[in-house]
């Protein structure tokens, strides 16, 4: 009989071997899926898993769709460390992406490369003021953070449709509901010719280090984390609970928006009511299978961006549902949560029958 | 014949071998003590004889016959009753309605009203059924527990740790009841590691070291050194206490007056003492008094009292914060040790920086080196018992987080040191370190605010004592001319003018 025992200390071990178990669980299940659907196993995770990095085009892919889910990480992992739960990403992104667009619909054939600058600085304030509704209401009004910024989030599309549907809609678009296609000017310059990777993603790079050092060398960081940890040990130490509330807010909201900014303004290239694309959501898979640490962030969010690009080409070369993303995500998340039972617990076989009479059968108390 | 006898017990723990072949004997109508440090593996024991606990090896015999006590119920039907050093009571239901809730279906509330009132008055334990919990005294819903343990007519009677929320003469009561029990012929299992309890009660006595018995003996032939010396393999380490020398005023309380946060805390009212430089004030009260709401409204936690009513040197610091005061030479020691005074997952080095910011920098920048050099410095300085540095908070033991904690605060070169419960489940030798720390401050220049529930421990160290009682404290008196009759009844409330405070408590002291 297979039993679960408590472990004396949580296993450092099994806390970073967790993920890539989950990976592997995950890669199990995808195999008995693509044989169930009928479809040759191997040639199905080779579409999924291997393709993508096929090419440079391929990897320039992977690194755009990895753009955004690791700048949104990155700043939910400030937020999940500091106990303040906002799961409203997705809001703070499209109002990001709808702020960027407000600053590039006023460039002129004229304006310079310059800005650019203003239209991300502007993506991450507006994630920012969105961030700050849910802050100030769970500031003043106790009002909970999760079920305010989630319903912000479905807001935050209303207000997306009623732009491009009415005062931003192309006159010349043929009623579709979208804006005009940015100037030139306003491109987020990219990296390489011919490949649509941009500067968004050493962005996001040097962002994970500067949030490695926020957290783990920043004092502020630092009381940020134990307000999250144990709130009597900050207000022993007369860290402000508040503070921490809307410097985590404010961070998230503002990388979010960021993200938001880098994805209008860089591969899509105009407002649509499609730039939401769930990527709000997929970040706090994103920061979670990356342990909310800003290296993990790095990895987990080129695996989520995987699991995107094997999505589109399982369903353009093998004729699969595009859901599949969405399937291999959620396994995903699920076995990484399984798994993580293992840091806290060890697997101890037991015959089923004591020897001896005595012998416990229930764990400890 | 034996009530009942253990052979052998060995309980496992991932971490831990808390029983190891332990035996005990104990017989009718037998009050039998179990003396041991904390850790010692009594409470693991007494959980295994209340079936809530299984052995992995050994027997049990209950009146000549093997038993195997599978759950608490089981416990229950063969007569053993156990009392909880921890109350499991409903705070919002009356007195009668807790105890119904754990007997069986068969009772009515009048009928158990009735019993209750019965027993009570049958050994002398004062309850009003009719009163909700939250508004009883800890004694009086240690009495609740103990008349609904009789209500089951127990055959023998488990009491963990009975004494620790009681005063003075609430423990004679108390001792006077056990003995009419035993002398009806119920066995007494008496948990304690307070060595004048058990030498005054007790018949036998089972000492256990690290999860093995050390010897059993009868107390009453014994010295608390030769007790002691079974209980933890030394005798007690003594302090050595020199008069102090108390100088300027450095802490003074004046009309102090908070209403409570939470539902069943205590209101302060008017509170009033002062602290001088090269002092130790001591603060006794049964726990619930009012201590946490005073502890949280001087460190800072609570910024609710009035500026003036707390001074320091002569600043009004009441709404300053934690941090504010502490740049101003205030720091204090919570009674908390995990969650409050140390975040458990993170490292030694890094819990410094919670009260210690010397290794932050100007730029708000943390110098990681500083701050693991520290920790390093308060493990070897204070002898903590931890693998490093970098060992999580939660990996220590109580009494090695507790010199962490005690030792980060008196390095820090405080002004004045308050310090709640300062040895509040430690062992005795981390104890008399962490005593004479506090002593060695004092000597220092220092002035220390100690609160304690253990009265031993406030006459051993303090120059003067104050008593805490339903949030109101007593006039000072200098602890050399204190009695412990005089402070236990000043902590039912009774000192000059306050005595229509006393209420039921003072009652049963009597009694």
């Amino acid at each position: 009989m297979l039993r679960l025992e408590p472990r004396p200390a949580p296993s450092r071990a099994m806390s970073l071997l967790s993920p890539l178990l989950a990976l592997a669980i995950t890669v199990v299940i995808g195999v008995a899926l693509f044989a169930l659907l009928g479809k040759d196993p191997v040639r199905g995770l080779g579409v999924f898993f291997i393709d993508p990095f096929r090419g440079a085009y391929a990897v320039s892919e992977l690194c755009v769709k990895a753009t955004p889910l690791m700048l949104i990480g990155l700043g939910l992992a400030v937020c999940y460390r500091a106990n303040v739960w906002n799961i409203g990403a997705e809001g703070q992104f499209v109002l990001g992406a709808i702020a960027a667009s407000w600053v590039a619909l006023h460039a002129q054939p004229d304006s310079g490369r310059w800005i650019v600058l203003p239209i991300l600085l502007a993506g991450a304030l507006g994630g920012m003021a969105w961030a700050a509704i849910v802050a100030f209401l769970r500031d003043r009004a106790n009002a909970s953070e999760i079920l305010v910024s989630l319903m912000l989030v479905y807001v935050s599309y209303q207000l997306l449709n009623y732009l491009v549907y009415g005062a931003w809609k192309d006159p010349e678009g043929y009623n579709f509901p979208q804006t005009i296609t940015f100037l030139d000017a306003t491109k987020i310059p990219r990296l390489f010719s011919g490949l649509r990777v941009n500067v968004g993603f050493v962005v996001a790079l040097l962002s994970v280090g500067a949030f490695w050092m926020y957290l783990f060398r920043a004092f502020g960081g630092f009381q940020m984390q134990v307000g999250g940890l144990a709130s009597a040990a900050a207000r022993y130490a007369g860290f402000s609970s508040r503070r921490a509330l809307w410097a985590t807010l404010l961070i998230s909201g503002g990388m979010a928006g960021l993200a938001g900014a880098f994805e209008v303004a860089g591969p899509v290239g105009q407002l649509t009511p499609y730039v939401p694309a769930g990527y709000g959501f997929a970040a706090i898979i994103v920061a979670f299978v990356g342990r909310l640490h800003p290296v993990g962030i790095l990895f987990s969010s080129l695996l989520m961006s995987l699991f995107y690009i094997g999505g589109e080409l399982a369903q353009s070369r093998l004729g699969l549902p595009k859901s599949l993303t969405g399937v291999f995500q959620g396994l995903l998340l699920f076995s990484l949560l399984a798994s993580d039972t293992l840091i806290h617990y060890r697997v101890r076989w037991r015959p089923a029958h004591p020897a001896h009479p005595h012998a416990a059968k229930g764990p400890a108390a | 014949m034996l009530r009942l006898e253990l052979k052998d017990i060995s309980k496992d723990y991932p971490a831990v071998k808390a029983n190891d072949r332990v035996s005990l004997r104990v017989g009718a109508g037998e009050i039998h003590a179990v003396l041991g440090e904390n850790g010692a593996g009594k409470s693991t024991l007494m959980k295994i004889i209340y079936g809530a606990v299984r052995p992995d090896e050994g027997e049990i015999t209950w009146d000549g016959r093997a038993v195997e006590i599978r759950n608490p119920q089981e416990a229950r039907a063969l007569g053993i009753a156990m009392v909880f050093q921890h109350f499991s009571l409903f705070d919002t239901l009356t007195a009668a309605e807790n105890v119904w809730l754990g007997l069986d279906r068969s009772w009515t509330l009048a009928e158990v009203t009735r019993r209750i009132t019965e027993v009570a008055h049958e050994y002398g334990l004062d309850v009003d059924p009719l009163r909700p919990v939250h508004t009883l005294s800890v004694g009086e819903r240690q009495r609740v527990e103990i008349v609904r343990a009789l209500l089951t007519k127990p055959r023998l009677l488990i009491l963990d740790e009975p004494t620790s929320v009681l005063t003075p003469q609430a423990v004679q009561a108390l001792f006077v009841t056990l003995r009419k029990l035993a002398d009806q012929g119920c066995s007494i299992l008496y948990i304690s590691h307070k060595l004048d309890e058990i030498r005054a009660l007790c018949h036998k006595c089972t000492v256990m070291r690290a999860g093995r018995v050390t010897g059993e003996v009868d107390p009453r032939g014994e010295s608390n050194a030769s007790l002691s010396r079974l209980m933890i393999g030394a005798e007690p380490p003594q302090l050595e206490h020199r008069q102090a020398a108390p100088g300027e005023q450095v802490l003074a309380v004046h009309g102090l007056t908070l209403a409570r946060t939470g539902a069943f805390g205590a209101d302060l009212a008017a509170v009033a003492f002062e602290v001088r430089r090269g002092e130790i004030l001591g603060i006794a009260g049964v726990s619930g008094n009012g201590q946490q709401e005073l502890m949280a409204a001087l460190s800072g936690e609570d910024g609710r009292a009035p500026a003036e009513s707390i001074r320091l040197f002569g600043q009004p610091i009441g709404h300053h914060s934690p941090r504010r005061r502490r740049a101003a030479g205030l720091h204090f020691v919570p009674e908390e040790r995990l969650g409050r005074g140390a975040v458990p997952s993170l490292s030694l080095a890094q819990n410094t920086l919670l009260t210690r910011t010397e290794a932050v920098a100007r730029t708000g920048w943390i110098r990681v080196g500083q701050a693991t050099a520290l920790a390093r410095h308060l493990i070897e300085r204070y002898n903590v018992k931890a693998a490093g540095p970098e060992a999580p908070a939660r990996s220590l033991s109580g009494g090695n987080l507790q010199k962490f904690i005690v030792g980060r605060e008196i390095d820090a070169g405080p002004k004045l040191l308050i310090v709640s419960q300062p040895t509040w489940g430690v062992d005795v030798g981390a104890a008399a370190q962490i005593r004479g720390a506090l002593i060695a401050l004092r000597d220092a220049g220092c002035a220390v605010l100690v609160v304690s529930e253990d009265l031993d421990e406030l006459f051993e160290i303090s120059d003067r004592l104050v008593v805490i009682a339903r949030g109101r404290v007593s006039p000072a008196v200098p602890a050399a001319q204190a009695t412990r009759e005089q402070v236990g009844q000043w902590m039912s409330g009774l000192w000059n003018g306050h005595a229509a405070h006393a209420g039921q408590e003072a009652t049963h002291a009597a009694a």
